[in-house]
């Protein structure tokens, strides 16, 4: 064993206590947020509430449940999330299937590559884009938040690679016993490329639940937000809300005001991520990796 | 020829699904950039009456236009490089955690804001910065005054670039900790049999074997530098600091979106799209050339 001098101790004790200090900075943020979420509104408004809730009280969250159109927001997002995922995977596979063929095997393979290279390069930006979608008739519509996006080319590409890089001769011993190219694809490739579509899944179920813009821009009535926007409508018009509630509510808006009530919707929409976060970290990591090419 | 493409078309009828889309939404607003030089009317689409270079010149005179590209130039290479700068820094740290578990734990941590929605983070920001919120309390604590973080136009541009990097430095130090754990042990092993100390490793071995993939990360955000952070700037910006703050895409979106001026926003946008596009195609150049790295 190599023996640790005192100034590698020191650097080592230094070293964990950094990173105690910058995780910390990480996660007290979020805490703060909880704690505001569960404090009194007198309290919040003194700036009295750090990382612990003070005049502890769960009125905020009941407001976000029964005062609010957080549950219908929250609906709209998990149909958002569903379809837009169901979509995005399915879209992906059909186009990466074909394009992993060498330009022997598919006939202008290579043309077709480049037609969806090209649309990484360049586009028609957010305005062109946004008159293409209204005039399809798709303003108010969930599609409008699901089309736009629903193929990345830039993870068609790294499926693809994937798929080149297994064994062709699974394909065609599937292919002898005479399954066709679609069987091939469901029968063969999606249970080997499960780990990989699980990856793409995860961020493509992520970019769904934070898609707040999308939102914004094509959904007219706010009963149609998904959660996101909701959540950004919330930024400003928190007092709106409020004022719009209802007499009903009048007891429970005594006891919070727009700081802890924002906070307690803003950390029930950060919550699935947080919950899933530890347990799927193993995809998250695979695919910050993948990521890394990421232009 | 005729054979292969007979014998393929289950495959072309996989592929339509996916050509069709990316035709629509991305090859037709492709085309609907000609209404930078036309007076977009909603009546007849993208064959509106042309006007040439009228809104390029209408948008190049205004000066609020000449300052959202400092603006963003200015927020995004600080966000840039103070990431790459921050990352390494703490991917070097990180490599020297001895305990796997410690290492699992802290890398798990600081990446955790990289899957927040800015709209959350926004949030928070807000009730964190704000003249009694904690950030500033501690500030007094310190007998140091306290700041205006949202609403200051000197203070916003940093505001931003800092919040950008902390939500950001997570993943980049994931990349740069991956580059560290694949240089071979055995340079270590040889150049403590030389006697070189932990600070010559770092300079002679480490630095040097990290160097390309710090050069890699730095041109493929290259192509990036006209995106300052859409997301995070909207939320967090107001009139009040618009002349330190209001960037491209912001200005973009208050044009088109909120005031249907669609050609003259277009025309900015064709004009970032165009900027972009040479830094990308440049980027990827260099990206072979220099660090040896092919995109496709």
């Amino acid at each position: 064993m190599r023996k640790t001098g005192i100034s590698r101790k020191i650097f080592i004790v230094c070293n964990y206590c950094i990173f105690i200090i910058v995780c910390l900075s990480c996660m007290l943020p979020f805490i703060h947020l909880l704690a505001l979420s569960l404090s009194g509104s007198t309290a919040a408004a003194a700036g009295e509430v750090l990382f612990w809730p003070v005049d502890f009280t769960l009125y905020s969250y009941e407001f976000a449940i029964k005062g609010g159109k957080f549950l219908r927001a929250l609906w709209n997002s998990i149909k958002l999330v569903g379809l837009g995922t169901l979509v995005n995977l399915i879209l992906m596979l059909l186009t990466a299937y074909p394009l992993s063929k060498s330009k022997d095997q598919l006939a202008g393979r290579n043309i077709i590559m480049g037609y969806f290279v090209l649309t990484m390069l360049i586009g028609g930006g957010m305005i062109p884009t946004y008159l293409v979608v209204v005039r399809a008739g798709l303003k108010n519509s969930i599609w409008a938040l699901i089309l736009p996006g629903a193929l990345s080319v830039y993870n068609m590409i790294i499926l693809m690679n994937f798929i080149r890089n297994l064994p062709p001769e699974l394909q065609e011993a599937a292919r002898i016993d005479g399954a066709g190219e679609l069987q091939v694809l469901v029968r063969v490739m999606v249970p080997l490329l499960k780990p990989s579509l699980a990856t793409v899944g995860l961020f493509s179920i992520i970019g769904h639940w934070n898609n707040w813009f999308g939102g914004i821009i094509y959904m007219d009535d706010t009963a149609r937000y998904p959660l996101a926007t909701y959540l950004q409508s919330l930024l400003r018009d928190f007092e709106t809300l409020l004022r719009t509630a209802g007499t009903d509510y009048a007891a429970l808006i005594g006891q919070m005001n727009a700081q802890t009530g924002r906070a307690a919707q803003l950390f029930l929409g950060a919550l699935p991520i947080m919950l899933v976060y530890p347990f799927l970290q193993k995809y998250f990591t695979t695919g910050l990796t993948l990521g890394s090419v990421k232009g | 020829m005729k054979k292969r493409l007979k014998k393929g078309w289950p495959m072309y009828l996989m592929l339509l699904p996916g050509i069709i889309v990316t035709f629509i939404f991305s090859y037709i607003p492709l085309y609907g950039l000609v209404i930078a030089f036309q007076d977009y009317n909603p009546a007849l689409g993208f064959s509106s009456p042309w006007v040439g270079f009228k809104n390029f010149e209408f948008v190049f005179s205004q000066p609020n236009f000449i300052r959202t590209i400092w603006n963003t130039l200015y927020m995004s290479v600080m966000k840039i490089l103070g990431s790459i700068a921050v990352s390494v820094v703490f991917a070097l740290l990180l490599n020297e955690i001895g305990s796997r578990f410690a290492k699992r734990v802290f890398q798990t941590l600081i990446y955790i804001p990289n899957f927040m929605s800015w709209v959350i983070l926004a949030g928070i920001m807000m009730d964190l910065l704000t003249s009694n919120g904690p950030v500033n309390q501690l500030l007094s604590f310190l007998k140091l005054p306290v700041v205006n973080f949202l609403g200051d136009t000197k203070v916003f541009p940093w505001t931003m670039i800092v919040t950008s990097i902390w939500q950001g430095f997570g993943f980049g130090t994931v990349v740069y900790l991956a580059a560290l754990t694949g240089i071979d042990p055995e340079l270590y092993d040889s150049a403590k049999v030389d006697g070189a100390k932990r600070m010559k490793q770092l300079r002679y071995i480490t630095l040097p074997l990290l160097f390309p993939t710090i050069i890699l990360m730095l041109i493929l955000a290259l192509g990036g530098v006209m995106n300052a952070g859409f997301d995070q700037i909207f939320n967090l910006y107001s009139p009040v600091v618009y002349s330190s703050g209001d960037i491209i895409d912001t200005y973009v979106y208050r044009l088109g979106i909120d005031q249907a001026q669609y050609s003259v926003a277009t025309a900015v946008g064709l004009f970032k799209s165009l900027v972009s596009c040479v830094l990308v195609i440049l980027s990827y150049i260099l990206a072979d050339k220099v660090a040896n790295y092919r995109v496709f």
